[in-house]
């Protein structure tokens, strides 16, 4: 990996606002990722979005990685070891675009689960506040990043899950989850005419 | 309009006119879709009704979920192709386009000036398809049949060009790592089927569906002030595309983030980016949407006109020494490095190897940005492919667009906002 170059205009301003607060960069392809604190998530976002020299009005999608046994784990470019890094298996990525500066910015806030991972247990540790009183549009992205790796977003204004059903026993796209399912198709209850 | 309507309302039982109603037990609720001839696919849409009107509606999605981004993780970078291409299956080839252009910047792969003219013009081809569909099923679902169908025999001929460039007239998967699947089977015929298309064929059903819809009174009627955004609002939503342009966002990134032939020096010999202009309105509503996609259809034909007569020579596919490209046939057949090349690409086992990192690309497809978070382990498979999807973004600002208007309208604001249900679902 080259050495990440590290100009994008907003991560001083970021680093200065912050300072002494956990915030790690890198950088691929002209392609700029902030790592930061789950604690500082709100704050951090809330500067992004309504400091004029930031201004990253427009919120173009929230994903997640699951790194379970990605090479290198934890992610690349912030491993704990090397930099003092932030560690986890679940990466959040949030994608901001600012319109007046025409300029894109990633934000990553890692995030580690304490209980199993296959159910659908509520693992605390997979609580982060929801963005959507900042940018309403991260409503849905959220709601499909809950409904396939099982992070919760807490403040949510509609905290459901939103292409599988509400009883779905798995997170689908969490590593540890099989691509052709658990049966679920099987064993699902099939009601036919007579015991309806 | 009757009512002052307000578009975004959060809290609906702020909004002055249900007040009466709000505790009478007056409302019902009526179960629209999931199967309904205007929902196209499969949507489901609740509706809590006062009377005629709409109080509130809450969509209920993932009829067709069949995930596709877990299967982004099983197939390679070439073989997901065919998946991608069945997302927003109204316009594949952009689909394709937007893939394998993530796909390159992922491996820092820049394509031959022959491959970006050529996947321009399709990715404009894509564009008309998709607006020509758009239009004619906004005027269907309002009941004007004679659009849709001047619309889709128009999609019968892009059809037509697919099948002679890929041999697939639906779904043509065309692209590849670095380049195509294969090279043009006759340019010459190619471009002629194209100017057939874009001088004798499209513009004069465009100026049917023009003359027939744009000053038509009904339709005006049914759409001028119908699921109205403004434009803060249309950006907070995270709106893109011709939804977000109607409203007056001014962003394309086909301006804005440049690639293909849309940004300067795209040969290597300073070529100038193709000149187009990016229509903008600012009323938001229904109508303007239509407005919109029916100028950008003649934006595509004059962006297809200025690259047609000079698509450059040479090869399509970038060399495949940097090893993530598939070998052309006749060096497979023909030299032993060609055949070794080809079997390290396919073979299940072997494969590329991609730099461990993380990227981000995003084209302006007929919906808005489409763009793919490909994150990779170094493995010939992608370790996360995230697919970041207009119609889906797009559609969750439909239930605050609804808020106050009748149920005839649902049908005007759901076409226009051209919602394709595999790829809100994937």
């Amino acid at each position: 990996m080259p050495t990440p170059n590290l100009d994008h205009p907003t991560l001083p301003l970021v680093k200065q606002k912050f300072a002494g607060r956990k915030l790690f960069a890198t950088e691929f392809r002209d392609q700029t990722t902030l790592i930061i604190d789950k604690a500082d998530l709100l704050e951090v976002m809330a500067f992004l979005c309504s400091d004029e020299r930031c201004q990253y009005d427009f919120l173009s999608d929230v994903t997640c990685v699951d790194y379970l046994n990605y090479p290198g784990s934890p992610a690349p470019g912030s491993t704990e070891s090397d930099n003092g890094g932030p560690k986890g298996r679940f990466g959040v990525v949030y994608n901001l675009v600012s319109y007046p500066h025409n300029r894109r910015l990633f934000v990553k806030v890692m995030l580690d689960p304490t209980l199993d991972t296959s159910g659908i247990e509520d693992d605390p540790a997979l609580h982060i506040p929801s963005v959507c009183g900042i940018w309403p549009g991260a409503e849905w992205t959220e709601r499909e990043v809950y409904d396939m790796f099982g992070i919760h977003f807490d403040m949510h204004p509609d905290h459901r899950r939103i292409l599988l059903w509400e009883d779905y026993p798995a997170h689908p796209l969490r590593k540890d989850y099989p691509v052709n399912g658990r049966g679920e198709r099987e064993e699902y209850v099939v009601v036919d005419r007579d015991s309806a | 309009m009757p009512y002052d309507l307000k578009p975004i309302d959060l809290d609906v039982e702020t909004t002055p006119y249900l007040k009466p109603q709000e505790q009478s037990g007056d409302r019902w609720t009526l179960n629209f879709g999931p199967q309904h001839p205007s929902t196209h696919t499969t949507l489901r849409l609740v509706m809590e009704l006062d009377g005629e009107r709409v109080a509130r509606v809450t969509p209920h999605i993932g009829y067709l979920h069949s995930g596709f981004e877990k299967l982004g993780e099983v197939l390679d970078y070439n073989q997901y192709v065919t998946i991608v291409s069945r997302m927003n299956y109204i316009s594949p080839i952009s689909n394709d386009i937007a893939w394998h252009g993530a796909v390159e910047k992922l491996f820092g792969i820049d394509l031959t000036p022959r491959c970006k003219a050529l996947r321009t013009i399709l990715a404009e081809i894509g564009r008309i398809q998709d607006h020509l569909l758009c239009i004619g099923a906004a005027a269907i679902d309002l009941g004007a049949f004679t659009g849709f169908l001047y619309g889709f025999n128009q999609r019968e001929r892009i059809y037509d060009i697919m099948d002679y460039i890929s041999g697939q007239r639906f779904h043509p998967d065309y692209t590849r790592v670095g380049g195509t699947m294969q090279e043009l089977p006759d340019q010459a015929v190619f471009v002629k089927m194209i100017k057939n298309f874009i001088y004798d064929q499209l513009p004069p059903a465009i100026n049917d569906i023009r003359t027939l819809l744009t000053n038509n009174r009904i339709f005006r009627d049914r759409t001028e002030g119908v699921g109205q955004i403004n434009r803060e609002d249309a950006i907070a939503w995270s709106l893109s595309g011709p939804i977000a342009r109607a409203a007056g966002v001014k962003r394309d990134l086909r301006k804005d983030e440049p690639y293909l032939c849309y940004a300067d020096n795209w040969d290597g010999m300073g070529a100038k980016a193709v000149d187009f202009k990016v229509p903008i309105a600012t009323a938001g509503d229904t109508f303007a949407r239509y407005l919109v996609r029916l100028e950008e259809v003649e934006q595509s034909i004059s962006i297809i006109e200025q690259l047609l007569d000079d698509i450059p020579g040479g090869p399509m596919n970038v060399d495949s020494d940097g090893k993530a490209v598939k070998p052309s046939k006749a060096e497979v057949y023909g030299s032993i490095e060609g055949l070794i090349q080809h079997f390290e690409i396919v073979m299940t086992n072997r494969g590329w190897e991609a730099p461990v990192a993380e990227v981000y690309a995003a084209n302006e497809t007929a919906n808005g940005e489409l763009g793919f978070y490909i994150v990779s382990d170094g493995g010939p498979r992608p370790w996360r492919a995230r697919c970041r999807p207009p119609s889906y973004i797009n559609y969750q600002v439909f239930a605050k667009l609804m808020e106050g208007h009748l149920i005839a309208d649902a049908v005007a604001i759901l076409g226009s906002l051209n919602i394709i249900a595999a790829e809100l679902d994937r």
